[in-house]
């Protein structure tokens, strides 16, 4: 019987909603004045109650569509009981029973499968910081965080190497950035892992322990703690020990993991289903229109500017990675030979603020295509005009494809924009 | 002035003809606050802006606005956030907490005129029901002055009954509106499970809590209700149903058909029964119909309470850490802690499929059965309490018999019907309501029946002598 590497992987990414998870505050929190961005409902005060935020749902069922998930049409938030100062409520409202997708996939380059187990929606906690002042050591809690959407990401132990860990995180992102449902930057926390490492008989039959590695802030880490982690069970296994059930962290300068905290008792959440929030009960034509919002997935963007202009797959790959630099690509092709700009932009020898030199765009965006666009795309039409500003970046797009890239994008964001505030479309 | 005798209809009519202003109102109430408070414990705290807002109120009136209930003065139960006065929800846990905001049943309060005089007395946190576990003092019964009062809205019921202030709100979570109504003679209403908003009460069980009127008549509790009921954005388990003028719809010449459901008679006192059964008697006597049913769950609904409401206190509670609010856990009472023990039994791993699951599931059947006897039927009448008000301490040292208080209210708060208890023939000289169970969003069928109940009695006539 052969051991073989078994990974898991849990990530918890924040939405970039202007508005938190279950009130009105800003969901953006990062570099705030601690405790600025709070309300009753996030500081959990008496009395208060959380009314859910429906885009972070639509942006949680996308997240699930674009990783090929079955989407419940009826969920549900629970809670999950725990003490810690950070934690507003003494619970934190997230799902359990009937998360809002489930049986997912994401294939690696070599084909490989790995399984996602569900995609859930849930709400961030408070920040402890631990100061000195007036040399006394005190522990702060900053609530601006607090109810900030997060959805968790949950893989089967499918993984088997730090470098696959780190294939699957890096699509994941190109995936979660294409949708604009997240910054995924690491360093502001907005995107978190946390892999869980053993060696087992096979992915359906898992080890007796398991070890989970928290505090990885890069792809980087994570391949070379997962890496370590995998080497140190080993030689424990091997000297016919039981690696130890625990969470351990990851030293960046020793490239290695230590330990921090070792389980002794599973913890008890008492989950039950949330009475403050009926169940969330969804039509299949609302889930299909979500997916029809769907961006196409990098993967298939890459298929196609293979096919289509004969770029190289490293080079499609490079260009798809950065939104920017695909737009600037979709924009400008036409102009110039592809593979030609392609080569300018991954070798950054072009300046992507301004067009190519060698032929210059339209000055002027005819009025029927804003209106053609308006019109085919009603509903982006009406999310732009319920506050979800970032739509705009859709619209300028389909106007690009439209005048197939002959005019400035900033023309034509200026023109939609002048539209959207005008008076109302014609239905 | 004398305002014993009044009720919202007939003080709305003396501002109105300018027969006296809220000023005077509320003076005379507050003058009898002082007078009687301190040996009844109606309020917990009394409103030192009360006088001010009265005054608000009269000049609106003297600038010709009209609201619906300008110059009232009125007591919310202490579990209603007001920002102006600290919400204690009874509890010493927080003795000196001034709220942030209002909750929304007390800011609809404020926009249509009200005088908020003071707040009410409770069971802490809503944790009982005979109005004893408080610490702020226990209610009398004005009926009786060594008598329970009925709870959680204790002081409300007390308030209302002793002509301390002319209306009082409540949040029944488990009969806690029904019960003091039923023990101080007056009228105790559960509205249906959301329609109206939660947003701002301090929450005993979120899925039960029901904010309501008490009242001294009915119609005084349908406008009320009128007035605290909607949709609100923040309660997300409000819904979006127009809400009736309810008291401009009181007379009815429909003739219903009222269900008896024998699991609420049960090893009923004969003397209670014999009362409720002469209640029945006359509602016949007017024409509408009485049938015998039978919900086999209704037995089963207050373990079924116990286990999922409990685990709901436990939850709601945990956010009392310690670390805010300036007291530790060690500040809630014996019968809060046992509650927290008990709900976080119930929903434990290992023990959720035991109880909390289990409960759950019953208490879908019971809904379930609660609805298929209501396509039969327009109402449920019976018994609210099955025993009178006992003497303060007689049940302290038994939490459990104290439980079997509720075992008649709890099914409705489990379903979300809307049910009220309205007064009627006293049993052993002692007050006693009768509670009409109605279909889901119906309150208006329910103040129909209510209303005529009321015309039989008139038991809001009665007035009791204070000590």
């Amino acid at each position: 019987m052969k051991l073989q590497p078994t990974i898991g992987l849990e990530i918890h990414v924040e939405l970039k909603t202007r508005s938190k998870m279950f009130c009105g505050c800003p969901a953006e929190h990062f570099a705030k004045p601690a405790n600025s961005q709070t309300c009753p409902v996030c500081l959990g005060l008496p009395g208060a109650l959380p009314v859910p935020n429906r885009l972070a749902i639509d942006w949680a069922i996308m997240i699930g569509l674009a990783l090929d998930c079955q989407v419940n049409l009826k969920s549900t938030f629970d809670r999950k009981h725990y003490f810690y100062p950070d934690l507003a409520k003494g619970f934190q409202i997230t799902q359990y029973d009937d998360p809002f997708s489930f049986k997912g996939q994401l294939k690696l380059e070599s084909g490989k499968v790995i399984r996602i187990t569900r995609v859930h929606l849930e709400e961030d906690t408070g920040k402890l910081l631990h100061k000195t002042i007036d040399g006394h050591k005190l522990t702060l809690v900053d609530f601006n965080r607090s109810g900030v959407p997060l959805v968790e990401i949950v893989t089967e132990p499918d993984i088997s190497s730090g470098e696959e860990a780190k294939e699957f995180l890096k699509k994941l992102r190109d995936i979660l950035r294409s949708l604009g449902v997240s910054d995924c930057d690491m360093e502001k926390g907005s995107m978190r892992l946390e892999p869980n490492i053993s060696w087992s008989l096979s992915a359906d039959k898992l080890a007796d322990y398991k070890v989970e590695i928290k505090n990885l802030n890069s792809f980087r880490f994570a391949q070379a703690g997962i890496d370590y982690e995998l080497k140190r069970q080993k030689a424990l296994l091997d000297k016919g020990e039981m690696p130890v059930q625990e969470t351990r962290g990851y030293q960046p300068a020793t490239k290695a993991t230590f330990s921090q905290r070792v389980k002794e008792t599973a913890a008890d959440y008492r989950y039950f289903p949330e009475p403050d929030i009926p169940p969330i009960v969804l039509t299949k034509a609302y889930v299909e229109n979500l997916r029809k919002q769907l961006p196409q997935l990098p993967e298939i963007v890459v298929q196609e500017l293979v096919k289509d202009f004969h770029l190289s797959l490293s080079t499609a790959q490079l260009l798809v990675k950065d939104p920017l630099k695909l737009a600037y690509f979709i924009q400008y092709n036409r102009q110039i030979d592809a593979q030609t700009l392609a080569n300018l932009i991954v070798n950054k020898k072009i300046d992507l603020s301004h067009p190519p030199q060698l032929k210059t765009t339209t000055e002027t965006v005819d009025p029927k295509i804003i209106d053609q666009v308006l019109k085919e795309n009603k509903d982006v039409v009406v999310k732009y005009k319920a506050g979800k500003t970032s739509v705009m970046g859709f619209l300028v797009g389909q106007v690009m494809r439209q005048t197939r890239g002959q005019v400035d994008p900033k023309l034509a964001s200026q023109e939609l924009l002048k539209r959207l505030q005008g008076p109302a479309l014609k239905s | 002035m004398d305002v014993t005798e009044l009720t919202l209809k007939s003080a709305q009519t003396g501002l109105e003809q300018n027969r006296f202003t809220s000023v005077e109102l509320t003076q005379s109430y507050l003058e009898r606050i002082k007078k009687y408070n301190p040996k009844y414990h109606a309020f917990v705290t009394v409103n030192p802006q009360a006088l001010v807002e009265a005054k608000a109120a009269d000049q609106l009136r003297a600038k010709g606005k009209k609201l619906p209930l300008l110059g009232i003065p009125l007591a919310p139960k202490d579990n209603f956030l007001y920002s102006k006065m600290r919400s204690t929800a009874a509890s010493k846990l927080l003795d000196n907490y001034i709220p942030q905001y209002d909750s929304t049943v007390v800011s609809k309060l404020k926009a249509a005129g009200a005088v908020v005089i003071g707040k009410t007395n409770l069971d802490f946190w809503g944790h009982g029901s005979s109005g004893e576990h408080t610490d702020y003092g226990i209610p009398h019964n004005p009926y009786a002055f060594d008598r329970v009062t009925g709870g959680s809205s204790s002081g409300s019921g007390t308030a209302v009954a002793a002509d301390l202030c002319l209306m009082g709100t409540g949040s029944d979570t488990g009969g806690s509106n029904r019960q003091p109504g039923s023990y101080c003679n007056v009228v105790g209403v559960k509205p249906t499970y959301g329609r109206v908003s939660r947003y701002g009460v301090i929450a005993m069980a979120s899925s039960t809590d029901s904010m309501g009127p008490l009242t001294k008549t009915v119609e005084d509790a349908a406008k009320f209700l009128s007035v605290m009921a909607g949709h609100d954005l923040l309660d997300a388990t409000t819904v979006k149903l127009p809400v009736p003028h309810y008291h401009l719809n009181l007379e009815t010449e429909r003739k219903f058909t009222l269900g008896l459901i024998a699991e609420y008679f049960e090893g009923l006192d004969k003397k209670y029964l014999k009362v409720i059964e002469a209640a029945v008697k006359k509602l016949e006597d007017r024409g509408h119909q009485v049938k015998r049913l039978s919900i086999p769950a209704v037995k089963y609904a207050y373990p079924m309470y116990c286990l999922t409401v409990f685990a709901e206190i436990a939850s709601n509670l945990s956010r009392f850490d310690g670390i805010r609010y300036g007291y530790d856990r060690d500040a809630f009472g014996e019968e809060t802690k046992r509650r927290i023990m008990i709900g976080t039994h119930s929903a434990s791993s290992g023990y959720a499929d035991k109880y909390y699951n289990q409960a759950m599931a019953g208490r879908k059947m019971l809904t379930y059965q609660f609805k298929q006897a209501l396509e039969t039927v327009d109402a449920f009448i019976g018994p609210v309490f099955p025993f009178p008000p006992f003497k303060i301490g007689e049940r302290e040292t038994d939490p459990l018999k104290m439980y079997l208080s509720d075992v008649l209210t709890v099914p409705a708060n489990l379903t979300g019907n809307p049910a009220v208890s309205v007064p009627i023939e006293f049993v052993n000289g002692l007050p006693n309501g009768l509670q009409i169970i109605c279909k889901h969003f119906d309150e208006q069928t329910m103040f129909q029946i209510a209303h005529q109940v009321e015309e039989d009695y008139q038991m809001y006539k009665l007035r009791p002598k204070l000590v």
